[in-house]
């Protein structure tokens, strides 16, 4: 039995039952991260010695009797998720030395759980991006090609997945952020309701779009792993205080009955032929299982990205005014006036397309632009927001590609930030909204790059999108997550 | 739509207490351009009668009891600081 092949469900069985030591899967986990780091980049910082010293205390608290839902399970953090002693940088060199003094509130969660917390993962620097390609440290690279991007910003927590490098990890979604990365690395990943998940320890970068969410193999992880980061946190006012379901155990194949939606305007011009082939086959399968297909309309679906690039800057010029190497970060040297202490600082400590969003951000919110640009978009977001409230009066839940192309090169979209931006217009409406989706593999395109689904419910219905996603993967047999060993269990069907 | 020139990129770097090159600066004022242009098209619909939506939150003025706590120890908070002295962050001096 190769125990890089389990799912993080059936490992916990194997520890529970006292079959495997934690220690013997962290240190087999820590192998296949390490030789992985050089072709994927995957991480940011990995320190062996604290992963050892925290699964020695578990070790110790395992004999005195301790239980936890993720007992012994390496858990990978995107490195805008605080961890207390361990540098979380943001993948930017201004903040390439912050030590956090506290740990986020889903790293606390984990912990409760017996989690080891396993090293922090590469992303674009401050989440802002969708290739990975803004990282100070580097970009990543997509193991199922290592000339392609993985997908951003939580690039690197989706590829931790797909090489084994880990089996589980955490992101953050703004627009996409965990979402298309799972779809372009053929692994799962989920963002919760606006609310779901305490942010308290993620750093900001749009305070009203961003979720943290899990990535995971498989389905029943992505329940086990929401519902122990998911819950009311006193830290964060705008966590909603509605009680977490157990939404592993409530698990359910019966979907039957359930109706679908299918958003003409996310067929367009543009998407991959084989990705609107792949979603067409998904489909029909809904059809089989019972469920009822109805095709529904987004009107305003195509300002999303307008919207988005407004407001969540915006939100970021603010944010991220703070780092201005006075408390924490990077610090320009030799300047002996404050004022130009912050601009240097500044000028040197953020990358192009942080600047970039700074600067846009600023501008939208400027005296004189403000109307005609932040509240114009704030407006259009309204209309986004009620484009689905209508339709889930009608449908459970909607079904659409997770993003309109598979993994591009490297390079293949850094000159033109628009094209970049257009990468996530699946997934942006979702998060101007404040409602859950998911991304699920769905087959694979000509190149043997993954296709990623995405289905998004209504407010606090991440059951029924689990559900849904539950009765699809136990339908095709299983998803081939990794291009690194076959798996037994997937089925021909999807190709 | 508001022309989009050097000028107006200086000033909003001042305004983000950012700064360019001069050698940065074509390059960077064409790709804002470009997006400025590209969010025109929020100008095609009427929102007159639409409120702004600024958060999706279902909360509603969330509040707590006023109760002390600890905060994190002054030490530790002054361990990530680039300069300090005693118990303060130290910078360059403000005022003459």
């Amino acid at each position: 039995m190769n125990l890089l092949n389990l799912s993080i469900t059936q490992l916990k069985i194997l520890i529970e039952k006292k079959d495997i030591k934690p220690q013997e899967l962290v240190e087999l986990y820590i192998k296949q991260a390490k030789k992985y780091q050089g072709k994927t980049n995957a991480f940011i910082s990995f320190d062996e010695e604290n992963i050892i010293g925290q699964v020695k205390e578990l070790e110790r608290k395992l004999e005195k009797g301790f239980s936890g839902k993720l007992a012994g399970i390496p858990v990978a953090i995107k490195d805008n998720i605080c961890t207390k002693g361990i540098r979380t940088t943001c993948a930017s060199k201004i903040l390439h030395n912050f030590i956090p003094p506290y740990d986020a509130t889903v790293v606390e969660k984990l912990k409760a759980e017996g989690a080891i917390i396993f090293g922090k993962t590469n992303m674009d620097e401050f989440a802002m991006g969708s290739s990975n390609e803004t990282s100070f440290f580097g970009p990543v690279r997509n193991p199922w090609d290592l000339e392609r991007i993985p997908g951003g910003s939580s690039g690197g927590s989706a590829v931790t997945i797909s090489a084994k490098q880990a089996p589980a990890a955490l992101g953050s979604d703004t627009g996409g952020s965990i979402r298309q990365p799972a779809a372009l690395c053929g692994v799962v990943g989920l963002k919760p309701t606006y609310g779901r998940v305490s942010r308290y320890g993620l750093i900001a970068f749009g305070s009203s779009l961003d979720q943290i969410g899990p990535f995971s193999r498989n389905i029943e992880d992505c329940a086990l792993l929401l519902e122990c980061i998911s819950g009311y946190d006193v830290k964060d006012s705008t966590s909603i205080n509605v009680d977490v379901p157990p939404y592993h155990k409530n698990l359910s194949k019966d979907i039957k009955g359930l109706k679908i939606g299918i958003p003409k305007e996310y067929f367009i011009e543009g998407v991959e032929e084989d990705i609107v082939k792949n979603i067409e086959h998904a489909i029909s399968i809904f059809k089989d299982l019972g469920t009822e297909i109805k095709e529904i309309s987004l009107p305003h679906s195509s300002y999303g990205i307008a919207v988005y690039y407004l407001i969540a800057t915006a939100e970021a010029s603010s944010n991220l005014a703070r780092y201005d190497g006075v408390k924490y970060g990077y610090r320009a040297e030799n300047i002996n006036d404050l004022k130009n202490l912050y601009i240097k600082t500044k000028k040197e400590g953020f990358g192009e397309e942080v600047k970039r969003r700074i600067m846009l951000g600023t501008f939208s919110l400027a005296s004189g632009y403000y109307d005609a640009y932040y509240k114009r978009a704030s407006k259009v977001r309204t209309l986004i927001k009620n484009d689905f409230l209508k339709a889930f009066e009608e449908v459970d839940a909607i079904l659409c590609p997770t993003s309109p192309t598979t993994a591009f090169k490297l390079g293949e979209k850094t000159s033109d930030p628009i094209q970049m931006y257009l990468s996530d217009i699946f997934t942006i409406n979702v998060n101007l909204a404040g409602i859950p989706a998911i991304s699920i593999p769905c087959g694979f395109d000509k190149k043997g790059l993954p296709i990623g689904m995405q289905i998004i419910g209504n407010y606090l219905e991440e059951q029924k999108i689990l559900n849904l996603s539950y009765a699809f993967e136990q339908n095709v047999g299983g998803f081939k997550y990794s291009p690194f060993e076959e798996d037994k269990k997937w089925s021909s069907k999807q190709s | 739509m508001v022309e989009i020139n050097k000028e107006l990129v200086r000033y909003v770097a001042s305004l983000a207490r950012l700064e360019f090159d001069e050698n940065e600066l074509d390059d960077f004022t064409n790709k804002f351009k470009r997006i400025l242009e590209y969010v025109e098209q929020l100008k095609e619909l009427n929102v007159d009668d639409v409120s702004p939506t600024y958060h999706v939150n279902i909360n509603k003025n969330t509040m707590r009891e006023d109760i002390v706590q600890p905060s994190l120890d002054l030490s530790e908070v002054l361990k990530n600081a680039p300069d300090k002295k005693d118990s303060f962050f130290r910078v360059p001096r403000a005022v003459e």
